[in-house]
């Protein structure tokens, strides 16, 4: 199994520390319903420098604790993430790392706009790190395409059309001239080109879009799955089983990848308080205003109808707020605010969030890690946590937990996608589709 | 309700390789109807009203509701274009053509690109300029429906919105305004809902009578916009309407209606 650490380098403050900026921020947050839109003048460089350096030090930290991957992420326009432009991290990591992979999932083809620069940039990347990158693609979230202007109706056709053209670039001997739909170039022939060959592996992220599994099954690319509901995910799974059977290949672990959230603390209550700030942090599900989430033709129309007819799914338990007035009196804040924690104990009860001692999350893992059986596994911690709390949270998990799974990992046959090409295994004789997910121990945590 | 009568119906059309749909209210000669950018609401007090004297003939534009989308078409002048290949062939004794918001922006690229294919333009609100004061709302930065809210000047005050729009969207609304703001934005993402050759090149409309009509506190496109208008058509009035917003026709429909009647007689 693949083991990665993964957050996503929020702007916030210590509640404990910094008390009343932290109320600031994240009542804003709140009032506005969303993350993305908070001005910026919110934002204090002197901080958002520390914080960065913080995560970079984390990323360091975890190669050193024994982590395979470090994965990052990238967001326009929010304290959500602080990490704008990925690549700039990720080059930074590929020279101060020496073992782990740097998992990047992914790069926002569609916003970044110029698939040529990614292919040199990605290609940079992979040589400094001397064959270390793992290069993911996303087709951005809604509000990435506003704050890009990126053209929402084209988005999944500039999603293929420049991964495609990346490939291209990376595998056809140049200069070439290329004239896409959306993309056009007349030089095509990067200097620079990545040292794996015929290029570094591609995972996509996701959260369980049904168009984007299918795709990622017929180009058997991993799937991950970004700490989404299990039942929903074992779904799509078995969906993706199914188009790579068509396809004419059997599914397995090294198909895919699960992202955790995990909080482990010196003691219980100390690691719940800090679980159910993720609530918070990572519950973007509270904050889906939907003119930011869907902007025009974003979803495809099968999509479309699909959210027409059902309330938008979610990856927490939770109400979304988007119904808010937005001129809510401090005391509404508050009660909302309380009704956003107060979805904790479902989220953990459903192993949404997983906080506690070692000997706490170590069966719990367990459980997903059978549902789920994936052979790529992050941990994710986010929320308003101290910079002491997040690398005691990261030191315990790596000495203590981090053993543990790669041993459940080993026990349950979670081969990753380095050990086993995704792709690879045949179909049986019978032709019968071997089960990737075992639903049945879904009741339990239910 | 007065003219309730009038008939109306849709006829599925095979025009340039593939269906177009068209609706068509009453009887006369023809006028073309250009739908505004979230597709075309269903049949107004003004339809059934105009529909006595003329055969209206509102085209859903390829991409909103029934009408397939067309792969080609990326921008405002190819609808414009096409529209233009389908009145030479389907309309050509028209009485004129009026479009409301987007759908007049189309009808102004129409006239830029062939100044004879009409006999008389009314643009009611129309996108496709860029006001030097102020600037056109963007709708792709809001709900369909809170865009919707903003197009007219008083929701509560005005039947035919709340007739139109009020209550909970069915399913089947919320995909149709999901579909136009799709095409919308395939068209007019960028630069958003103008074009800046466009008054450049209403200059050659010298000889078509063109009405423009506009709300005073129109918050969608600013009446700027229609200042420029009227000083790029050499023959063309703007007429101003009091206590009005983005939508004359359902806001102001007994003055929307005398002003088109006179100007089309």
């Amino acid at each position: 199994m693949h083991i990665m650490w993964f957050t996503e380098r929020a702007y916030h403050y210590d509640p404990e520390v910094e008390p009343e900026k932290h109320r600031r921020l994240e009542n804003e947050i709140i009032r506005r319903r969303s993350f993305f839109g908070m001005p910026n003048s919110f934002f204090d460089p002197h901080h958002g420098s520390a914080l960065l350096n913080q995560y970079l030090d984390e990323k360091i930290y975890s190669e050193e604790l024994g982590f395979d991957g470090v994965m990052l992420n990238e967001h326009h326009g929010t304290p959500f993430c602080l990490g704008a432009v990925m690549d700039v991290e990720a080059a930074i990591l590929a020279k101060t790392t020496k073992r782990v992979k740097i998992v990047l999932l992914g790069n926002p083809v569609p916003t970044v706009a110029n698939p040529l620069r990614l292919a040199e940039e990605l290609a940079m990347i992979d040589l400094i790190s001397k064959g270390r990158l793992v290069p993911g693609w996303v087709r951005g979230a809604g509000s990435e395409q506003l704050a890009n202007n990126a053209n929402p109706a084209y988005n999944r056709e500039l999603f293929e059309e420049g991964i495609d053209f990346i490939i291209k670039a990376w595998t056809t001997p140049g200069p070439f001239r290329y004239e896409g739909k959306h993309f056009h170039f007349r030089f095509v022939n990067p200097w620079v080109l990545p040292l794996q060959k015929p290029h570094p592996p591609f995972w996509i992220p996701g959260l369980v879009s049904p168009d984007t599994v299918v795709w990622c099954a017929k180009r058997r690319y991993p799937y991950i799955a970004l700490a989404t509901r299990l039942k929903p995910t074992v779904e799509l799974w078995e969906l993706y089983a199914q188009v790579a059977a068509r396809e004419g290949y059997q599914a397995g672990p090294e198909n895919f990848g699960y992202m955790q959230p995990v909080y482990v603390g010196e003691n219980q209550q100390r690691a719940e308080e800090l679980g159910k700030r993720f609530m918070f942090g990572g519950g973007f599900a509270h904050f889906a205003r939907p003119e930011w989430m869907f902007p025009p033709g974003y979803n495809s129309k099968e999509a479309t109808r699909r959210l027409a007819r059902l309330n938008a799914a979610t990856n927490l338990p939770g109400k979304p707020l988007h119904r808010s007035t937005g001129q809510e009196t401090d005391e509404e804040i508050e009660r909302i605010k309380q009704e956003i924690y107060a979805g904790y104990p479902q989220a953990r009860q459903e192993l949404q969030i997983i906080a506690g001692t070692p000997d706490y999350v170590i069966p719990r893992i367990r459980k997903v890690l059978e549902i789920l059986r994936p052979g790529i596994f992050s941990f994710w911690i986010d929320g308003p946590l101290s910079a002491k709390d997040r690398m005691t949270c990261l030191r315990l998990i790596g000495r203590e937990v981090l053993p543990a799974v790669r041993e459940i990992g080993k026990e349950l046959g979670l081969v990753d996608p380095f050990t086993r090409k995704p792709g690879s295994r045949p179909l049986s004789q019978d032709g019968k589709v071997e089960p990737v997910a075992y639903a049945e121990a879904l009741e339990s945590v239910m | 309700m007065a003219g309730d009568n009038v008939s109306w119906k849709e006829r599925k059309v095979r025009f340039a390789e593939e269906d177009l749909f068209v609706v068509e209210v009453g009887e006369g000669r023809p006028l073309l109807v250009l739908h505004e950018e979230l597709g075309h609401p269903g049949i107004l007090r003004w339809h059934r009203e105009l529909g006595k004297e003329y055969r209206l003939v509102i085209p859903m534009h390829p991409g909103f509701g029934r009408s397939p989308q067309r792969e080609w078409m990326t921008n405002v002048r190819d609808l414009a274009c096409f529209y233009g290949w389908y009145v030479r062939e389907n309309l050509a004794a028209n009485a004129g053509a009026i479009g409301f918001s987007f759908g007049g922006w189309v009808g102004a690229e129409m006239v830029a690109n062939d100044p004879k294919l009409f006999p008389r333009l009314i643009l009611v609100a129309p996108m496709g300029i860029r006001p030097a004061v102020g600037e056109i709302m963007d709708m792709f930065k809001v709900t369909a429906r809170a865009y919707l809210a903003a197009t007219v000047l008083n929701p509560q005050t005005t039947p035919e919105f709340k007739e139109l729009y009020g209550g909970a969207p069915t399913p089947e609304q919320f995909e149709a305004f999901e579909d136009a703001r799709a095409q919308t934005a395939r068209l007019a993402w960028q630069p958003y809902a103008y074009n800046p050759s466009l008054p450049h090149l209403l200059k050659a409309v010298t000889d078509l009578p063109t009405l423009l009509i506009w709300g005073r506190q129109d918050n969608v496109v600013p009446l700027n916009a229609g200042e420029l208008y009227a000083a790029a058509i050499k023959q063309s009035r703007l007429v101003t309407l009091e206590g009005c917003g983005h939508r004359p026709e359902i806001e102001k429909t007994d003055e929307f209606l005398r002003e088109v009647r006179s100007f089309l007689s």
